[in-house]
């Protein structure tokens, strides 16, 4: 077994894991369900999270490995009293069904609008690219991100209603 | 009421209900929550289609540190029983069993392991030595029914509990007919007949959330079943009588549901963690690995369709004679009704004057299949739409013209109505609400059909473009059949507890619901808090399928309502001293005609401590007399590229007539999600096996679904109608979306290169062979 220390969301977590532990057993164990598993092969994006900063599929990689890294999953971004606005967006554009792969989703996009901050149509979809949902058909989705942008930007958002 | 325009919460896009807790990761799904001392379940599965078990030893497995328990087919009672998630009595036959001593496809069950770890109990299933023997296997359902076939159920106890043909010596699964006048006197009538074979493939539902479910023992020694399922009350029957325990020890949960598409509407694995936490007295984790999702759960019905169709010059369509041999694989899940649905949601459409339909389902050693979003109809609307398309060209007319002069419409009925039900005779109805002219009006002007539409002359290049459309049905439920209920009640602060036995898994029925009955209410939706499908706390309900959320439970929803809604102004009227016909409820505001008011939390405080106490409540059940169908039309926009034979589709638009849309912003994700399901389908998504019957693709690098890099510009418009008999109006919207995508797609390739697939999915290796290229 090793010892590693991970910050979690802001919270420093000792964790003691098997060598080929994932990241994902991991966070799982230590109460961050919002990170989901819908594969296990690193091929659905549902477990994504930010670890220092840049998005990685939780379930390919090794705990041991991120040992002393910090990690922003979807429920550190934000939480029901107190959202980020790339969830409202998700929420507000009604791109949320299931809400399996959502967490996984609205990280990809907090990924892609840190670095890209006013991307276009084809930048959202390469950027949500590894992220699969069965439900939305993406519509919904590419369109909360887009407006997740602008409001960030500090420009209009596009009304829903 | 007549229409939408007055309605303050229905027909509004008010923010789905968990959104919110679900985009925050703060929900928690089936494996989100699991009691300490949780135990790891795992099955291990066939690697042979068809095979005895002679001997299996599990003393090496049951010895290995951390492992609890191992169960085989020795362990548990021999119970015949369907995992279709249906109604009692099932229309499908009863051919499984929780274990067995014979397996019938690659992926089948053997035997069970609880252990302290996945990983722990993963190697326990590796550590089980199994001796088989091996059988001849059928992997082709032409195969199944021919003299000498082997015999998959050869076991006594595989039969049937309602009156249906089955005949398991054959390898029959079911069958089905219904005849409307004289077929061969119709096609004889025909100036154009046109006679063709289609074969509609295999795929998986692929919901994000594989099938999982947990079961614990609880303090009082009763059996809770938290499961990812689209049918809990089902789900508490079945495993009741696979344990032979009765349903009043069983308690079910339905958590947050990670997508089903009818791949949840099935008792899938519950038994198994069941049998494991009694045994060992923990709670027991079943969850399938994404590639056990692929082979081990269900799948669509492959079916090979044999159609003829004939038309008059002027159009008039004479005879359609549609034969279907459907695949259900290993087990019978849902093998009468599919092909039941193929009939009857696709024959009525148009009014053709004979019809004839068979359908057959067949057993064979391949993965089974179940219930999937459209249950049949995605397979038949692709015959039917291209040979509509095929009359029209021969008889010199517009596609959308023949369907045009032959689709049904309000007021009329159709034969097919009566003849098909689920498995036994249909319910008559004649049509209320049908949008579908509206519908292919706007998706042609949103297509470009007039400027686009047979311009295959006017291209050059390898890369040609075309148009193609397609009208769809649905129905609204299982008349006579299903039943939901729901109950309500109101709190001290005017706010509403709303409890439904109907299902949510991730549609956002919660708050469809929940709209209706605030509407009802006087209230916004926001002061309704939902709980759904706990068959301890909940009213029953069949269940999440056969499109009959909104307009069944919906309707159930709002006759509790109105209950509750007497009892309201019954309070009201105590302290606004006035009779009850003079308050209007608005807003969370009882209103009498004077001008005086109080606000609910009054009211609710009111009957709750004041005087006169008592609860607020409503409750009420409902079982609909029709099945309403919401209709479409659907029109793609493609470029085939002859070099490379890919298929893309540059625009999808789908026209929808759902009666009112309750939440219109969740109809249309109903909507988009549907068809680009239906897309990926169409073009990509196909399983492959070896010639042992083994799937080589169970992953989603190799099994490929649409991702947002794919998505076409899809338009979903909806159509309003009114529907007399739904609640506010509204029909069924979820399944419709997913029929369209393979005829619409296979029309405009036929715009494009005038070739006419047959074979589904169409991907560039069809496509060039059809195109003589290779």
């Amino acid at each position: 077994m090793v010892n590693i220390t991970l910050t979690i969301n802001g919270e420093k977590t000792s964790c003691t894991v098997a060598p080929d532990e994932k990241l994902i057993d991991t966070l799982r164990r230590h109460g961050r369900t919002d990170v989901k598993k819908g594969c296990g092969e690193g091929t659905c994006g549902s477990c994504v999270v930010l670890l220092n900063g840049r998005l990685v599929t939780s379930c390919i990689v090794f705990s041991a490995a991120a040992d002393g890294g910090e990690i922003l999953t979807a429920a550190g971004l934000g939480t029901a009293n107190s959202p980020h606005l790339i969830q409202t967006s998700f929420v507000k554009a009604g791109a949320v069904q299931c809400g399996f792969c959502t967490p996984g989703m609205v990280m990809a996009a907090k990924a892609l609008l840190d670095v890209v901050p006013e991307p276009n149509v084809d930048q959202i979809k390469t950027a949500l690219d590894g992220n699969l949902c069965r439900c939305t058909g993406y519509v919904k989705i590419i369109e909360a991100v887009q407006n997740a942008a602008r409001t960030l930007g500090g420009k209009d958002e596009v009304t829903h209603e | 009421m007549s229409d939408a325009r007055d309605l303050k919460v229905v027909g509004h896009s008010v923010d789905k209900l968990d959104a919110i807790a679900l985009a925050t990761g703060g929900e928690k799904f089936t494996a989100d929550d699991l009691p300490a001392g949780t135990l790891f379940a795992r099955i291990l599965t066939s690697p042979w289609a068809h095979a005895r078990l002679k001997k299996i030893d599990t003393a090496a497995a049951r010895q290995m540190k951390g492992v609890r328990a191992v169960i085989t087919w020795e362990d548990v009672p021999r119970v015949a029983h369907t995992t279709a998630g249906q109604g009692f009595p099932e229309p499908s036959p009863y051919d499984t069993f929780t274990l067995d001593n014979k397996v019938r496809f690659v992926g089948d069950r053997v035997a069970a392991v609880a252990a302290e770890t996945p990983e722990i109990a993963k190697a326990a299933c590796e550590a089980i030595e199994v001796e088989y023997e091996q059988l001849p296997a059928i992997f082709d359902p032409r195969q199944s029914m021919k003299d000498g076939a082997p015999v998959i159920h050869d076991e006594p106890e595989a039969r049937v509990i309602i009156p249906v043909p089955y005949d398991k010596e054959r390898n029959m699964a079911a069958q089905v007919t219904a005849n409307v006048g004289d077929i061969e006197a119709g096609l004889g009538q025909a100036d154009v007949v046109v006679e063709r074979e289609f074969e509609v493939h295999q795929a998986q539902h692929c919901p994000m959330e594989p099938h999982v479910a947990l079961a614990f023992v609880d303090g009082r020694g009763r059996l809770v079943i938290r499961t990812s399922t689209q049918v809990p009350f089902h789900v508490r029957r079945v495993v009741a009588e696979r344990l032979q325990w009765p349903v009043g020890r069983l308690r079910v949960i339905k958590p947050r549901i990670g997508g089903g598409f009818g791949s949840k509407q099935e008792v899938l694995l519950e038994d198994i963690p069941a049998f494991l936490a009694i045994q060992t007295g923990k709670p027991v984790l079943l969850e399938y690995t994404r590639g056990e999702e692929f082979a081990s759960s269900r799948t669509r019905h492959p079916q090979i369709l044999k159609v003829r169709a004939g038309a008059k010059k002027d159009g008039t369509l004479t005879g359609y004679d549609l034969d279907i041999l459907m695949n259900t694989g290993a087990y019978g899940s849902h093998a009468l009704t599919v092909v039941c649905n193929s009939g009857s949601k696709t024959l009525p459409l148009y009014r053709w004057q004979n019809i004839r339909f068979r359908g057959t389902s067949v057993y064979t050693n391949l993965p089974v299949a179940g219930a999937y979003r459209g249950y049949g109809a995605t397979q038949a609307y692709f015959p039917l739409e291209v040979l509509l398309d095929e009359l029209a060209e021969k008889i010199g007319m517009d596609a959308i013209e023949l369907r045009r002069r032959n689709h049904i419409r309000s007021g009329e009925g159709s034969p097919i109505f009566q003849a098909l039900g689920e498995g036994t005779e249909g319910v008559s109805q004649t049509i209320g609400s049908c949008g579908l002219a509206e519908c292919i009006e706007l998706g042609a002007a949103e297509i470009g059909w007039k400027d686009k539409r047979g311009k295959a002359a006017l291209q050059t290049g390898p890369i040609r473009r075309g148009v193609g459309m397609c009208c769809l049905m649905q129905g609204s439920s299982i008349p006579h059949v299903d039943m939901g209920a729901a109950y309500l009640k109101m709190n001290e602060d005017g706010t509403f507890n709303l409890l439904l036995g109907a299902t949510d898994l991730g549609t956002g029925s919660d708050t469809v619901l929940a709209q209706v009955a605030a509407e009802i209410l006087g209230v916004p939706a926001s002061m309704m808090t939902v709980y759904s499908s706990d068959t301890d706390l909940t009213p029953f309900d069949v269940g999440a399928y056969a499109s009959s959320t909104t307009y069944l439970s919906g309707e159930a929803v709002a006759k509790a309502a109105r209950h509750a809604r007497e009892l309201l102004l019954e309070v009201a009227g105590e302290i606004l001293g006035c009779p009850t016909e003079d308050i209007e409820l608005v807003n969370a505001h009882a209103i009498a005609r004077n001008g005086n008011k109080a606000h609910f939390s009054e009211i609710g405080r009111h009957s709750l401590y004041v005087k006169n106490q008592r609860q607020i409540q409503g409750s009420a059940s409902h079982v609909t007399q029709k099945s309403p169908p919401p209709f479409s039309a659907q029109f793609a926009e493609v470029e085939v590229d002859t070099e490379t034979g890919q298929v893309k589709v540059l625009k999808y638009v789908a026209a929808v007539d759902c009666g009112t849309a309750i939440n219109p912003k969740l109809a249309e994700g109903q909507i988009q999600g549907a068809v680009l399901n239906g897309i990926s389908y169409a073009l990509t998504e196909e399983f492959v096996f070896d010639p042992r019957g083994r799937l080589l693709n169970n992953d989603f690098n190799y099994y490929k679904i649409f991702s947002a890099a794919d998505v076409p510009d899809i338009r979903a418009l909806l159509v309003p109608t009114w529907e007399a008999t739904g609640p506010f109006g509204a029909k069924s919207v979820s399944e419709i979306g997913i029929n369209g995508p393979i005829p619409a797609i296979a029309n405009a390739i036929y715009d494009a290169v005038g070739i006419r697939l047959t074979k589904t999915p169409f991907t560039p290796e069809r496509v060039l062979r059809a195109l003589g290229k290779i």
